[in-house]
Formats: structure tokens, sequence, C-alpha cells
């Protein structure tokens, strides 16, 4: 019964490390970057669902679609920022450029409203708990799982049957090759920052429901676990990092659970040095050469 | 792929170790900048005590939890020392005013050193009242033992603060009671009058505050025919204790035991309480917030307890005196950190008044010669530890409220 409770606790826990993970995946996809400020991303969309739900007084789906909004365009923003002026420059270069975006956020944040943390409100999803078979399943975690799951179908929609991303594949594939065929490249990698940091927006508001304590600095180990969720399912490939994110989460509840909770975080990371060492490519991934 | 990480981690461990020396060569100057101005420090706020034609103010520096995970606690020790002050200020001591000066140390720990070294170096403070939790205190003992400054937190509870290694920390003070005691208490009550035989324990490993009572409670339950069927551990900052709480309630116990601090206290009592673990939780004075509350939510924390310092339902008039005057100028009513600031400055005020100097050695000795203090947390004698000897309560959450259950004598 423990093990089933264990399994309920990480699918939770995994679906939220998906939904961001997806956005670390599509970047990385399309432009190569670790976008080391998506954990950021994460934590400001779970800002913008409180003060929606605090200050306008909005339900759940008004709030979701608010903080996915508001993510999307500052994704775009920061796309356009602080990586499109470093399209040709080393990767090393724009990977640093994303820390410095990271950091800014935090302490940006930080210096606008403090660095004490907020309470989402209890009230936003009714909790019952329902009971089956001795294993509790809170009716809020399977809201959020199933909430993650028609996200989750909506992208694979978005990129394999609309034009959109019918363009991002293309660039993910060859940028040159796409602009001679006449795809606007920049408006596509554009699209994806926005869709991607649209998903880390509505992981941030599911979060602050799931978790209820929400800070300025709540994005960085989530963004972490989640670039290993990434990396854990084939960095680049949008089903990996949704079965490396249920996956990783379901690994750290059965650590935790069986006693090692002050390894689990240790575990996430070698599974990453693990990975990385055995099966670059993630586990969905085709060990391809780089052609130089 | 494989190409491009490589060349990462090398870049990655290439740019660690400039910014480790980089780090190490700041914490180097800022240690230097620190030595020289003690000797500033010294003989400047020397010469204001013997002279007296220094001006006529003394300076007292607060490095609190302005800011961050702890924010509360520091936030509220801030406006009882404030309201303190006011009232001293009104007579003054020894014909001189007392002068706050505030730093933020974020509720982290290199933060509290470096508050320590602006406040001794820049401000060349007689005394810091601060830090609210053992932790950030501990982080600046060194810097007080070195500068020769009196430090007193208002509610670090750990022993090691003022004791280490059996050497007393000739110039670290507190205002609050200790961990053993708060553990004891809490052992006793459970044993005493929640009847429990079978308690699990929760720490927090990263704080020295939780290992500390966990360590008493553990003796004094065990002691008392008691038996800890569970033991488990996170760290500060996590956010999903569902496994680990999975796992202790599996082990069945009666009671939990969870000293920590309220950010993390908050989840863990509601996701106990999601998963049905619905058995009496108590902890300590790291829970007094009104954040807990909205975290947690007041129906999770119905049958859950917690030792601390004092109450505002306490009918003893010196307390009702307080409780009158904090909320005339508050508009709320005072927690325990209200209190325990309160009585830091007046512990500090009682103390420059006997020494007649702004000395901060001779502050020193004054605060380890305190005797039968009336405080409202409690009347206090310093003792040969530094620690002040004195009751402590146990209160009760009810729909979101604090209900004085009773109160317990060293």
């Amino acid at each position: 019964m423990e093990l089933i409770q264990q399994l309920v606790n990480g699918i939770s826990l995994g679906s939220i490390y998906a939904l961001i993970a997806l956005g670390y995946t599509m970047v990385y996809g399309i432009v190569r970057l670790i976008n080391f400020a998506h954990g950021d991303v994460f934590m400001i969309g779970s800002f913008v669902g409180f003060y929606a739900v605090t200050m306008l007084g909005v339900g759940f789906f008004p709030a979701l679609l608010l903080a996915m909004a508001a993510c999307a365009v500052l994704g775009v923003v920061i796309e356009r920022i602080a990586y499109k002026p470093l399209r040709n420059a080393t990767r090393i270069a724009v990977l640093i450029t994303a820390i410095g975006v990271s950091l800014l956020i935090e302490y940006v944040t930080i210096y606008l409203r403090g660095a004490q943390p907020e309470a989402y409100p209890s009230t936003l999803l009714s909790d019952r708990n329902l009971e089956l078979f001795g294993v509790v399943i809170s009716s809020q975690s399977l809201f959020i799982l199933g909430t993650s799951l028609v996200l989750m179908v909506l992208l694979q929609f978005i990129v394999h049957r609309t034009k959109i991303g019918k363009a991002m594949r293309a660039v993910s594939h060859d940028a040159e090759a796409a602009r001679l065929m006449g795809i606007n490249v920049d408006n596509t990698i554009s699209a994806t920052f926005a869709i991607g940091s649209a998903l880390a927006g509505a992981a941030g508001v599911i979060f602050g429901i799931y978790y209820t304590k929400i800070e300025p600095l709540m994005g960085i180990l989530p963004g972490l676990k989640a670039f290993v969720a990434a990396v854990l399912g084939g960095i680049g490939i949008i089903p990996g990092a949704m079965v490396g994110g249920l996956l990783l989460g379901v690994i750290e509840s059965l650590v935790s659970g069986l006693g090692y909770s002050l390894w689990r975080d240790g575990v996430a990371f070698v599974i990453l040095i693990l990975i990385l060492i055995f099966r670059p490519a993630g586990l969905f991934g085709k060990n391809v050469r780089e052609k130089v | 792929m494989t190409e491009h990480f490589e060349q990462w981690g090398e870049q990655e461990m290439k740019k660690k170790r400039a910014a480790g020396v980089f780090f190490s060569l700041m914490l180097t100057a800022g240690l230097l900048a620190g030595c020289g101005g003690n000797q500033q420090g010294g003989s400047s706020s020397g010469g204001n005590g013997g002279g007296g034609g220094g001006g006529d103010v003394i300076k007292i520096g607060a490095n609190l939890e302005l800011s961050g995970g702890v924010a509360s606690y520091g936030q509220s020790i801030a406006e009882g020392v404030e309201l303190a002050f006011e009232e001293i200020n009104k007579e003054g001591i020894n014909g001189k005013k007392l002068e706050l000066v505030k730093v933020d140390n974020k509720s982290e720990a290199a933060e509290a050193t470096n508050g320590a070294i602006k406040l001794i170096s820049q401000d060349k403070v007689a005394a810091i009242i601060g830090s609210a939790t053992s932790t950030n205190t501990l982080a600046q003992v060194q810097i007080a033992n070195d500068n020769k400054v009196p430090i007193i937190t208002p509610s670090g509870t750990s022993e090691t603060v003022t004791v280490k290694d059996g050497k007393v920390n000739e110039f670290v003070f507190r205002t609050c009671f200790i961990d053993p005691f708060q553990g004891t208490v809490a052992a006793k009550f459970a044993l005493n009058d929640l009847k429990v035989k079978k308690a699990a324990v929760l720490i927090d490993s990263a704080s020295d505050y939780s290992k500390g009572l966990a360590a008493s409670f553990k003796e004094t339950f065990t002691a008392g025919g008691g038996q800890i069927v569970a033991e488990e551990a996170y760290v500060a900052k996590d956010t999903d204790f569902r496994a680990t709480l999975t796992s202790i309630k599996s082990a069945n116990p009666e009671f939990l035991f969870l000293p920590g601090y309220y950010e993390e206290v908050g989840l863990i009592v509601k996701q106990a309480r999601e998963l049905g673990l619905n058995v009496p939780i108590m902890g300590g004075d790291g829970w007094d917030s009104p954040k807990l509350v909205e975290i947690a939510g007041k129906d999770a924390l119905n049958n859950t307890y917690i030792t601390n310092h004092y109450s505002s339902g306490d009918p003893d008039p010196k307390i009702q005196e307080f409780v009158k005057a904090f909320k005339a100028k508050y508009n709320k009513a005072p927690d325990a950190f209200n209190a325990l600031g309160y009585d830091t400055a007046y512990f500090l005020a009682d103390a420059i008044k006997r020494a007649g100097s702004a000395d901060p050695v001779k502050i020193k000795d004054a605060l380890a010669q305190t005797k039968d203090l009336q405080l409202v947390t409690g009347t206090f004698t310093v003792d040969q530890n530094h620690n002040p000897v004195k009751s402590a309560i146990i209160l009760e959450y009810k729909d979101g409220q604090q209900q004085f259950k009773t109160k317990v004598n060293p």
C-alpha cells in the first residue's frame, strides 16, 4: 500500500517537473541553448497567478491563463533582449547570459516585493481526499495531473499538426535550410520561447496550489530538477521531457520513502551524471553524430 | 551532443575555480576590514564611555532577518525593540539616548556575518541585538568575541550559541530559554498530558535549532518510557514532504514531534493532514508566526501544540501592560518574538545603566551579572553559561488561534 501511495506522490511531483522540462527541451531543441532563466520564468508565473487570485479575485482557470500569457510575453522579451543579439556568438557566451538573466529575474523580484514567502489561498481548488484501497489521493493532485496532461497533449498537437509546429521542427532540424525555404526563423524561435515559457507559467500556478508556499528563489531547484528530467528523457525531445519528469518525480518519492529523504536531491543529480556518462543522448535520444 | 557537454563541463569548472579565488579574496578583504575597524571602534566607544564628550547617543546594532525565509521573526523582533527604545528614550540612560542601527541579514548566515562586521567596523555600535535564529547568531559569534562587542540573540535557542566545547562565548548572550528545555517540556507534555507512548520525530537537518530540540525530546521521551518509532529528516527549503510523511505514517506513531521553522512546518502539517496523519503534532517557538496559519490552513493546525516564551493571553499585569502599549503602537496583539525583542532591549538597557558607560566590555560584564530582572517573558537571572533561567508555556492551536494551555517552570 505504501508503495502505491509513494507512486501517487511521485507522479504528482513528476508532472510539475515534466511541465517545466518541456520548456527546457523545446528551447534546447531549437537553439541549442540551456535556458537557465527558465526556472525563474516558472517563479514569475507562480507570482502572477498568486496576484491574479488575491488582487483581482479570479478563479483557477483565469489565473492559469493569465500566468501563461504573462510568461509567454516574458519568454519572448528575454529571447529578444538577451539571446537574439548572441545568436552567432559561442554557446558558452549564451549560456553565461542565461545564468545572468536568471539572477536578474530573481533579484529584481526580491527588490520589488522582498524575499518573504507568500501562501497560495487554499480555497482556490476544492480539496477533498479520495481514499482508494487505503491510498489517499487528493482531488487537487488528480486535477493537477489532468491539467498537466491536457497541456502536454495540446503541445503535441501544436508541434505535429500546426503550421508553426512544422516551422519549429524545420528550424530545429536545420535553421539555415529552413531560412532558405522561406521560414521566418526569428519568429519561430520566439514562438518556441513563448510556448515553453507559457508551460512554465502553468507549472508555476500548479506548484503554488499544490505546495502552497511560493517565494522569489523557488525556481532554482525545480528548474535544475527539470533540467535533469529533460536530459534524462533526451534533451530536445518532447516526449522524453514528459517521461523524464514523471520518472524523476517517482524516483525521488521512492528514495524519500525508503528513508533516505536527505539523499533525494543527491540522487537526482547522480542520475544526471550517470546519464551524461553512459547515455548522453538520453533515454529517447538517438545517438546521432554531430556534423562538423 | 557529447562533445558539447564535455566542453561545457570544462568551461564551467574553470569559471567555478575563478569564482572560488574571487570569493576568497573578497572574504579576506572583508575580514581585514573588520579587524582594522575593530581597533577604531573600540577606542571611539571607549572614549564615549569615559569622557562622555563624544555625543549623547549610544548606538545599538540590530542584525535581524528583515527579509528572506524567516523574515517574520526578524520583523517582529524589530517592532519589539523599537517600542522598547521609544519608552527607554523618554527618560534616557545615564543622560544618553539609544539609537538603533538595523541591518537586514536576509535570513542567511553569510549575510549575518557581513552585517556584524558592518555594524562593528562602520557604525561602531556598543552592542548588537540579533539574530533571530541560532544559525545566524552562530555566524556572528567569532566576530563578537574577536572584536569584544556583546551580542544578544532574542530568540536563538540552540545551546551552542553561548557555549562551545564546554567554553562560554564571553560576548554572547540570549533573552530566551535554550533548546534542551523546550525539548524536555515537549516530551513531558506528550507523556503526561497527551498520554502517548509512540512518537515520530521529523527534523530539519540543516538547522542547529531543530537538531537540538529533537535530541533533548528523544532523551526525555525515552527516559519516561516512550518509544521513538520513526525518525526522518528534511532540509530547509524543501517543499515536498509527502514521501517522508507516508513512511512516517506507516510506522503508526501516536504523536509527531516537529521542531522546525514555520515555512516548512506549515507545509508539513498541511501535507500530513492530507495524507491522513491525524495524530497530535508538536513543535517549538519556531512555529510562532502568522504565516504558519496561512500556509498550513487553520483546520490542519487543529490538534497541534507548541512550547513558547510567552502568551499575550497570560493574565500577569506586567504582560498585560506590554500588550496594551504594543497594541497602541502597532494595532495588533504582540507575538512571542515581539515580546522577546522588547525584553532584549530592556535587558541591554538595564546592563548599560548598571555599567554606567557605553564601553562594550563593561556592558558585557553587566549583562553577565543580571539578576532577578523583571521582564515580559519572565523574571530572569543570567547563569554562568549566559543563559537566562526562566519559564516556558505551552500553547494549543484551535481554529488558527493560539490558546494558552499551561506554564512550565524550569
